[in-house]
């Protein structure tokens, strides 16, 4: 005679069971510790120098840190979702001057207030500032900050009997490109991004089509992709690129142009400014003695022509650790903080782009001799006023409302698809315009 | 056996076996239970996502719209040009990695010095993160100015092509292949090794020459591997995106812009999760149609 198992235990254990398992999948809720920041971050050096540099936080204050780094998109979209979905994970979270105004606007983040006197928030490059803060109120502070500038080979300058001007104009580096063109030498006249993606191609083509007196959208955010200006701007740089690029220019992005030209196959490029710390220095650049810098080209107005972009910290209004944070917040960005960088690892690494003294440290002048023109493009490019005519967004480079990260990507396909000689510029330039329309119609801005 | 006594023992058989399979089925119900969460709760949420209009942007506005995110993707034109680059890129994978999957089985199946790291070498592409293997061709073979490709073409005096810009197409799908055809090699070797030997000295014996074996024995043997690794292949050939990011970023113009990566532009990149997931349930609804014909295919020519 079998014993039977009676059901009700039977039954009563297997929901059990379940819901055993249940909490267990549900673990990893961010424990509120006493004293750890989670710090979510982009894989750049000044991060990797922020991150190499936190056990000094850590003696100084007991806070400890916890990094989660990511990839840029990537950090976007999670710290889009924990922010959105206020899960709170995130103490300090890096952001770009694109997302700051949205996100402040929203009431996502907490306004920066006052830091102390100590800190001198005057001393942080009032261009930077404006481009984090939402109607007067800074909602970040930068870390890392950069403009956009030409650099050039002085040596095939000479060779070919050519001087830049202090100020060039896009007709003149038409002219040199052309000059300096020899590809049986492995010489382009000029590389430029191609690489299709707003942050990408985009970033640069703004710029070229602000200071030819363009705009992305009029004051009634209608889509402005074949006016004239677009039309000119665009043909330019793909005439340009046809003549005197190189060859698989619309897969090359910031890092392949960066390669090409510290390989010695570019004769002029132009991009941001960052790169000059390596193109400068001879242990990672081949023409570390040749290379040159020169402010960004213009053509018929000066406005939006090189580009201001920012990687700031800020705390979202959902974390829980907000006054720990604000103490990271304001070391990471301090001079000491700056002064411990050079001091450690070279003054040449020092973060850029942020604070007036720096520019005023003979140390890092000595370090960085393109330092002059950085500072200058950097104070002068305007977010608020990036155009010719009047618009209703914010930005140099891009459009600071949220949809145009994907009308940015998709008009760079249409116009890497012009580079590549599948259609006429013109066509791309219909297209993209159809594209951008039926976006800003869908989302609610044209009415 | 007394006829009388039969009933009585099916009776105590019968509710034994009752009992038996009730127990089980409760002693199985814990692990069943999280199985159909983990499957079909994102699916249902995937389903009733994609007929709101929901974006993370402006979680405030958000409500049930009905069929309006479907209607706005198809009304998109680079929505049918995205349709039809991912069934380029999955079928001529498929076709490149069958084709050399067999031939390199068939190839590694036989005896010779060496083949242990013949194996190997067939073997690890596979393991090569697709980002990284991207990356490789694009800046290593694939490149005109400075990749091995470009140096060969000029070393017989022919003009180096810019891959990316020319034939983007072509060079995807020669990237995805190479990562895939070792599965395939992996799946259609161990199924060659059941083969029957002796099927194969009879038919040598009988006059047939390789290529007749091939085809007469080889082919058939190996039909339900191959639909395998059809069906394998195309679900996550379906879904490639870290390739077309790191080469060509969906362009030049939408030449390589597959479902996968319209998705990422329309709907990630905005945040939109109504849109997102109504173009997911597209692509599930393709895979299918996809997965159905080629099974068929696969199926009408196995005898088995």
């Amino acid at each position: 005679m079998q014993k039977r198992l009676s059901r009700a235990p039977l039954l009563a254990s297997s929901l059990a069971a379940v819901f055993l398992a249940a909490p267990l999948l549900a673990a990893g809720a961010g424990s509120a510790e006493a004293a750890t920041l989670t710090i979510a971050t982009v894989n750049n050096p000044d991060m990797l120098i922020m991150q190499k540099l936190s056990p000094e936080f850590t003696k100084e204050t007991g806070i400890g840190l916890n990094w989660v780094v990511l990839d840029e998109n990537t950090l976007r979209e999670r710290v889009t979702t924990d922010i959105a979905t206020k899960s709170g994970t995130f103490d300090v979270v890096t952001i770009g001057t694109f997302e700051t105004p949205q996100w402040g606007k929203n009431g996502w983040l907490d306004p920066i207030g006052d830091l102390g006197a100590a800190y001198d928030m005057n001393d942080i490059f009032p261009s930077v500032r404006a481009g984090l803060s939402y109607k007067g109120t800074l909602y970040a502070v930068p870390f890392y900050a950069e403009s956009s500038m030409t650099y050039y080979r002085k040596d095939l300058f000479q060779a070919a009997g050519l001087t830049m001007p202090a100020q060039p104009t896009y007709d003149d580096i038409a002219k040199f490109a052309d000059k300096l063109t020899d590809p049986a030498k492995g010489v382009y006249g000029i590389c430029l991004r191609g690489l299709p993606g707003w942050g990408e191609n985009m970033a640069f083509l703004t710029t070229v089509v602000n200071t030819f007196g363009g705009e992305w959208f009029n004051m009634k955010w209608e889509p402005q992709l074949t006016s004239a200006p677009w039309e000119k701007a665009i043909s330019f740089y793909v005439d340009l690129m046809k003549r005197d690029g190189p060859p698989n220019a619309t897969s090359n992005g910031f890092t392949e142009n960066l390669a090409l030209f510290s390989t010695g196959k570019c004769g002029m490029w132009i991009d941001a400014t960052v790169a000059a710390g390596y193109l400068y220095d001879p242990s990672k650049s081949k023409v570390a003695a040749d290379v040159a810098v020169a402010p960004a080209p213009v053509d018929v107005t000066p406005h939006g022509a090189h580009w201001l972009w920012s990687w700031a910290l800020s705390i979202p209004s959902t974390s829980r650790h907000e006054a720990d944070a604000k103490k990271f917040l304001a070391w990471a960005t301090s001079k000491s903080y700056i002064d411990l960088v050079g001091t450690t690892d070279g003054w040449v690494a020092a973060p850029p782009g942020t604070r007036l003294s720096t520019y005023q440290n003979p140390n890092y002048l000595k370090a960085a001799p393109f330092a002059p023109l950085v500072e200058q493009s950097i104070l002068t490019a305007d977010p608020e006023h990036p155009t010719l005519n009047p618009v209703p967004y914010t930005g140099v480079q891009f459009v600071g409302i949220p949809e145009f990260q994907g009308i940015g990507t998709t008009v760079g396909q249409d116009i890497a698809a012009a580079l590549a000689g599948q259609t006429s510029v013109s066509a791309a330039l219909a297209k993209a315009q159809a594209s951008a329309t039926r976006s800003m119609t869908e989302a609610g801005y044209i009415q | 056996m007394d006829a009388t006594t039969l009933p009585r023992q099916e009776m105590a058989g019968d509710s034994l076996a009752r009992h038996r399979r009730r127990s089980s089925w409760l002693l199985l119900s814990p692990a069943v239970i999280l199985l159909g969460l983990w499957a079909f709760v994102p699916l249902v949420m995937t389903l009733l996502f994609s007929f709101q209009r929901y974006n993370l942007l402006y979680p405030e506005r958000r409500g049930f719209v009905g069929f309006r995110n479907y209607s706005y993707l198809f009304s998109d034109p680079a929505f049918w040009t995205a349709i039809a680059n991912t069934l380029v890129l999955v079928l001529g994978v498929l076709a490149i990695t069958i084709v050399l999957g067999i031939a390199f089985a068939l190839l590694l199946n036989q005896n010779f010095p060496g083949r242990a790291v013949a194996r190997l070498m067939v073997i690890a592409p596979f393991f090569v993160l697709p980002p990284v293997a991207a990356l490789v061709w694009k800046n290593l073979l694939f490149d005109p100015l400075d990749g091995l490709l470009g140096w060969l073409f000029t070393l017989v005096g022919l003009h180096p092509i810019a891959w990316f810009t020319t034939d983007p197409m072509t060079a995807l799908v020669n990237i995805v292949a190479w990562e895939w055809t070792p599965f395939a090699t992996l799946i259609l070797l161990t199924a060659l090794q059941s083969l029957d030997t002796d099927q194969l000295e009879a038919a040598r014996m009988d006059g047939a020459g390789p290529v007749n074996r091939i085809i007469y024995i080889v082919l058939p043997h190996l039909g339900r591997p191959i639909a395998i690794t059809i069906m394998m292949e195309s679900i996550f050939l379906l879904s490639i995106f870290a390739e077309i990011l790191t080469t060509t970023a969906g362009g030049p113009g939408s030449a390589t812009t597959t479902l996968t990566y319209l998705i990422y532009i329309r709907a990630l990149l905005d945040f939109d999760i109504g849109g997102a997931s109504a173009a997911g349930v597209i692509a599930i609804v393709l895979a299918n149609i996809v997965a159905i014909f080629l099974m068929r295919a696969v199926a009408r020519n196995i005898e088995a």
